[in-house]
C-alpha cells in the first residue's frame, strides 16, 4: 500500500539497534540461554520450532483483513463485530482465536480511530500477528497519544482538518482493532476481493484501505 | 513506577520509521527469544504482569537502546536468574551446571496452541460496578514505584467513563505477588485539551483502560 511503501530508506540505526557485534552476541546469547534451558528440561526445543513457524506462517494480519471484509459485505456481521468483536469472530470458526475482550472501532467520515500501546506493545496481534517495529517503538508510542496527525503524516496520509481523532491507548488486557472504511468503486466485490483491500496499517489505524486502483 | 517505558506525550524520539515489507524476525534469534518466552510463561513461574515489570526495571539507557528482543532476551535471563531457575554461572558456561527444578508444566509439542492463547483475565465480581458510561470521573495522582498502567500523561486528569470492560485482574498488585484483587475496568475517554492543554488538537479525544482505584468521581 503507498502509504507504507514511501519511506524508502536505508535501514538505518533507528530500525535496528542490533547490527553487526550484537547481532552475533543476541545469536550466542539466545543460543545459550535456549540450551541451558533446554538441558534443564524447561523447554522442548521441537515446541520452539513449531511456535517460530507458526508466528512467521500462520499468525498475520490475512486474519484480520478477512475480518473486515466480512464486515464490509455483511452488514449483520459488521453490527455483531462492533457490538463483541470476540464473539463475533468466534462465531467465524475460521479465524485463530482471540483473547477475552478484542473490540473493533469503526472509522467513519467523522471519526478515525488509532491504536497504540504508550507503557509497552500490547497490539491485537491474534488479528494482526506480532506487532512491526515502528509499532512498539519509541516515537510512535510517544506521539501518537499528543500529535495523532503528525504520525498519520509520517506514513504518508493526511485526514481532513474537521475529522476527529480518537487514540486508543491499549494500557488493559483489552485489545482493539480498527474498521476501517470501505474504499469507494468496490460494490459488489467478494470478501475475497475486498481482504486483499485492506492492510496492516488500515486495521492499526495509521492507513486507509487501498483503493480499487492500488489493489495488486 | 515512573520510568522510561510510560512514553505518551514525550517529546524528542524523531519520526516514526515504517520499514518497507517487514519481516516478521529480523534475525533468527528473534524469533527464538520470542519461543522461549512463550514457552517459560506456560509454566506459570510469573505472569504477564511480572514481565511487564521485568522490561520496566530494565536500566533507563538499555531500555531506550536496545532492541525489543533484546529486551525480552534480558528480561527472560534476569526473571529466570530471580527465581532460582538457573545461576549465573550457567549464562556464563552456557551449559547447565545443575539439574532443573521441577515446574508445574512444561511447554511440549503437544500444548503450542497455550502459546497463542492470551489468556483470560476477566474475574467474577464481588461488587457492583461504581461507574456507568456518561459518568465523570478524575484519575488519581499516583506514583507507585512498582508496576502499574496508569500512564503518566493520563494521570489526575478529567475524562468520561466510555465503557465498562467487565471485572479484571488488577495488575498493580499481581505484578508484585500481592494477589489478583480483581477491580471493575473502564474505557475513560479524555478531552486533548484535558491531557495537553490549549494548544491540543482540537479533534483529539484519547482513551485509556483503567481500573477502578485509579479513578475518583468527578
Amino acid at each position: 500500500m503507498a502509504q507504507d511503501h514511501d519511506h524508502d530508506h536505508d535501514h538505518d540505526d533507528h530500525h535496528h539497534h542490533d547490527h553487526g557485534s550484537e547481532l552475533s552476541e543476541m545469536q550466542l546469547r539466545v543460543r545459550a540461554l535456549e540450551t541451558i534451558l533446554t538441558e534443564k528440561g524447561y523447554v522442548d526445543p521441537a515446541a520452539l520450532d513449531l511456535i517460530v513457524e507458526a508466528y512467521e506462517t500462520k499468525i498475520g494480519p490475512h486474519s484480520g483483513a478477512s475480518v473486515v471484509a466480512k464486515a464490509w459485505a455483511d452488514p449483520a456481521f459488521k453490527q455483531a463485530l462492533l457490538a463483541d468483536a470476540t464473539a463475533a469472530i468466534a462465531k467465524l470458526g475460521h479465524v485463530s482465536r482471540v483473547g477475552d475482550h478484542l473490540v473493533a472501532v469503526e472509522n467513519t467520515p467523522e471519526e478515525h480511530n488509532i491504536i497504540v500501546c504508550t507503557l509497552c506493545s500490547c497490539y491485537p496481534w491474534e488479528m494482526l500477528g506480532l506487532p512491526p517495529v515502528w509499532y512498539k517503538a519509541a516515537p510512535y508510542r510517544s506521539r501518537a497519544v499528543n500529535d495523532p496527525r503528525g504520525v498519520l503524516a509520517d506514513f504518508g496520509v493526511t485526514l481532513p482538518e474537521d475529522t476527529r481523532i480518537r487514540v486508543w491507548d491499549s494500557t488493559a488486557e483489552t485489545r482493539f482493532i480498527v474498521l476501517p472504511m470501505r474504499p469507494a468503486g468496490t460494490e459488489g466485490w467478494s470478501e475475497e476481493r475486498l481482504a486483499a483491500l485492506v492492510t496492516r496499517n488500515s486495521m492499526i489505524g495509521t492507513g486507509l484501505a487501498k483503493r480499487p486502483d492500488e489493489a495488486a | 513506577m515512573d520510568g522510561v517505558h510510560d512514553m505518551g506525550g514525550m517529546h524528542g524520539f524523531g519520526k516514526v520509521e515504517p520499514e518497507p515489507n517487514e519481516p516478521v524476525f529480523h534475525a533468527p534469534w528473534e524469533g527464538r527469544c520470542i519461543a522461549l518466552n512463550r514457552a517459560m510463561s506456560f509454566t506459570g513461574e510469573w505472569n504477564i504482569d511480572m514481565s511487564r515489570a521485568a522490561i520496566e526495571e530494565l536500566p533507563p539507557a538499555h531500555y531506550l537502546t536496545w532492541s525489543y528482543y533484546k529486551k525480552w532476551a534480558i528480561r527472560l535471563e534476569n526473571m529466570l536468574l530471580e527465581r532460582g531457575l538457573i545461576e549465573a554461572d550457567e549464562l556464563a558456561a552456557g551449559r547447565a551446571l545443575r539439574p532443573g527444578k521441577p515446574l508445574k508444566r512444561t511447554m511440549t509439542v503437544d500444548k503450542i496452541e497455550a502459546a497463542f492463547n492470551r489468556g483470560k483475565y476477566g474475574r467474577p465480581a464481588s461488587a457492583p460496578a461504581r461507574f456507568k458510561p456518561g459518568d465523570r470521573v478524575r484519575t488519581k495522582n499516583i506514583h507507585p514505584r512498582t508496576h502499574t498502567r496508569l500512564p503518566r500523561y493520563a494521570r489526575d486528569k478529567v475524562g468520561v467513563i466510555d465503557a465498562v470492560r467487565g471485572c479484571n485482574v488488577f495488575p498493580d498488585t499481581v505484578a508484585i505477588g500481592q494477589g489478583e484483587h480483581p477491580q471493575w475496568l473502564y474505557t475513560v475517554l479524555f478531552d486533548g485539551r484535558e491531557l495537553w492543554g490549549e494548544n491540543s488538537d482540537p479533534t483529539l479525544t484519547v482513551s485509556i483502560d483503567a481500573w477502578e482505584p485509579y479513578l475518583d468521581p468527578a
